[in-house]
């Protein structure tokens, strides 16, 4: 038996709501069905399920608020036998494993681990306590914090067990804080946007290198291969710049992963977030999966997909969490030169700008050229200047034989 | 193909793109992207949604014809016929 954690969908995410119940209790699951839907400051997002069995239990009921790591469901793996399954008290999780499973099994958990669970310690039985809270326990620990940041405990859903923890109630402050700062003035999509843009401003430290592509010979490309092609087979230049990032991140793999605990980890797969630009504000950098073994028919189709999903506000909690490095480009109407802020955990992020004509100094001459200027801002813990403008150059070099990609 | 019933495809998918923008709005003769603030893969999803629509080819080499909301229904009208 396992449970069906609220999933954290990025460092700057610490509640979630459950919107929809998508598989009645009693009903088997696969890995990879979408069960859920959970409401979280990016907006609703499609949650799946990461093992085969059978769906025997929803612990929370639809529209209840609850911290990242908080048991959503019980799901009774598919070796097990349904009278394998203890009768869970309808409000209190069962204990099990304190460790959320991992979002995606191929990648490092991206998102920011739970604090460390306190140990639990026995509560020295006090009198005058509501009733509730003795029928509960909770650790010393936990009860000073809560007493000082204001928070009742009777409201607390530990997430270990029976017992309610310092961490418990550390993420019930963080959530009570985060709800406070949006209630100011900022809206959910911006206060998402700001925590995590601020930690990045922390605690990377970022260096920025630019140059210029020369996108000619991908323009005489897409165009010769596009003029046989109806509309929605077309081909965007941004499906070119994808494979040709794809393709240097083999080479240069500490553009590509996660940094997270003071340790890097390089990820063998490239999931490429794209930075993608939301009509009434905000934007979200969902990933484009093994963008490094698609060609550029799928990649084309995905990216598509991916943005058409994201305007229509149905992408996945897995998608939000993956990317292993991101790319942000202002589309053709933009501006010649965008720095990014790198996303954490990644540590990196390339951006390109508007590519126009520009005259351009050849062996035969000036001549008029499509180019673009392309950036990169990466991480000084995990790389530096040098292995950061090889990287952009193994871009631009792929970029001239399009036809490899 | 009228030019009524063109222009009333283009306003439909444009409403269904940039649901935000009143085509009262906008400047029917400046740029159809920066009106309706629309990029790359909006255009491209605009022009395979209008293709579906009307049966148009509506080849890469014509875009600089769709450059306008005005000239993107005289395009529609003059390639329906």
């Amino acid at each position: 038996m396992s449970q069906f954690l609220m999933p954290s969908l990025g460092a700057d995410m610490e509640a979630g709501i459950l919107v929809e119940q998508l598989i009645p209790a009693g009903e088997k699951v696969h890995r990879g069905d979408i069960i859920a839907v959970v409401e979280t400051q990016k907006g609703a997002i499609e949650i799946e399920v990461f093992e085969d069995g059978t769906l025997s239990e929803w612990l929370i009921e639809t529209g209840t608020k609850v911290p990242v790591g908080t048991p959503m469901a019980v799901i009774n793996g598919s070796a097990k036998m349904l009278s394998d399954v203890p009768d869970p008290t309808p409000e209190v999780p069962q204990p099990t494993d304190p460790v959320p499973p991992p979002l995606t099994p191929e990648v490092p958990q991206p998102a920011e681990p739970l604090p460390i669970p306190a140990i639990p310690e026995e509560p020295a039985p006090t009198p005058d306590l509501p009733e509730l809270e003795q029928r509960r326990k909770v650790s010393p620990a936990a009860r000073r914090k809560a007493a000082q940041a204001g928070i009742d405990l009777s409201t607390i859903q530990p997430v270990g067990g029976h017992i309610v923890t310092l961490a418990d109630v550390v993420v019930q402050t963080d959530v009570k804080q985060s709800e406070a700062s949006s209630g100011s003035n900022l809206s959910p999509m911006r206060a998402a946007i700001s925590a995590a843009m601020s930690r990045s401003k922390r605690e990377i430290p970022h260096y920025y290198l630019a140059q210029t592509l020369d996108l000619q010979a991908a323009q005489d490309f897409l165009t010769a291969l596009n003029a046989e092609r109806p509309p929605q087979d077309r081909f965007l230049i941004v499906a070119l710049f994808a494979k040709a990032i794809a393709r240097a991140l083999k080479k240069y793999p500490e553009f590509n992963g996660h940094f997270e605990d003071g340790k890097f980890v390089t990820s063998e797969a490239v999931h490429l977030g794209l930075a993608i630009n939301l009509r009434g504000g905000g934007l979200v950098a969902p990933a484009i999966f093994d963008a490094e073994t698609r060609d550029l028919d799928d990649l084309m189709a995905s990216i598509r997909d991916l943005i058409q999903r994201v305007k229509s506000g149905s992408f996945r909690a897995r998608e939000m969490s993956a990317p292993t490095i991101t790319l942000t480009s202002l589309g053709d109407r933009g501006v010649d030169t965008l720095f990014g802020v790198i996303f954490p955990p990644q540590v990196a992020i390339i951006g390109i700008g508007t590519p126009a004509p520009r005259a351009v100094c050849t062996a035969r001459g000036i001549e008029p050229r499509l180019s673009a200027t392309i950036t990169l801002a990466a991480d000084h813990r995990t790389s530096d200047g040098h292995r950061g403008a090889l990287f952009l150059n193994k871009i631009n070099a792929s970029l001239q034989e399009p036809e490899t990609l | 193909m009228t030019e009524t019933s063109a222009k009333a495809v283009l306003i439909r998918e444009l409403g269904r793109i940039a649901p935000e923008i009143e085509i009262a709005e906008i400047d029917p003769s400046g740029d159809l992207r920066e009106e309706f603030d629309i990029d790359s893969m909006d255009f491209l999803n605009l022009v395979t949604a209008l293709s579906t629509a009307l049966g148009l080819e509506m080849p890469e080499a014509d875009y600089d014809e769709m450059s306008s909301f005005d000239a993107m229904v005289t395009y529609l009208d003059q390639h329906a016929r």
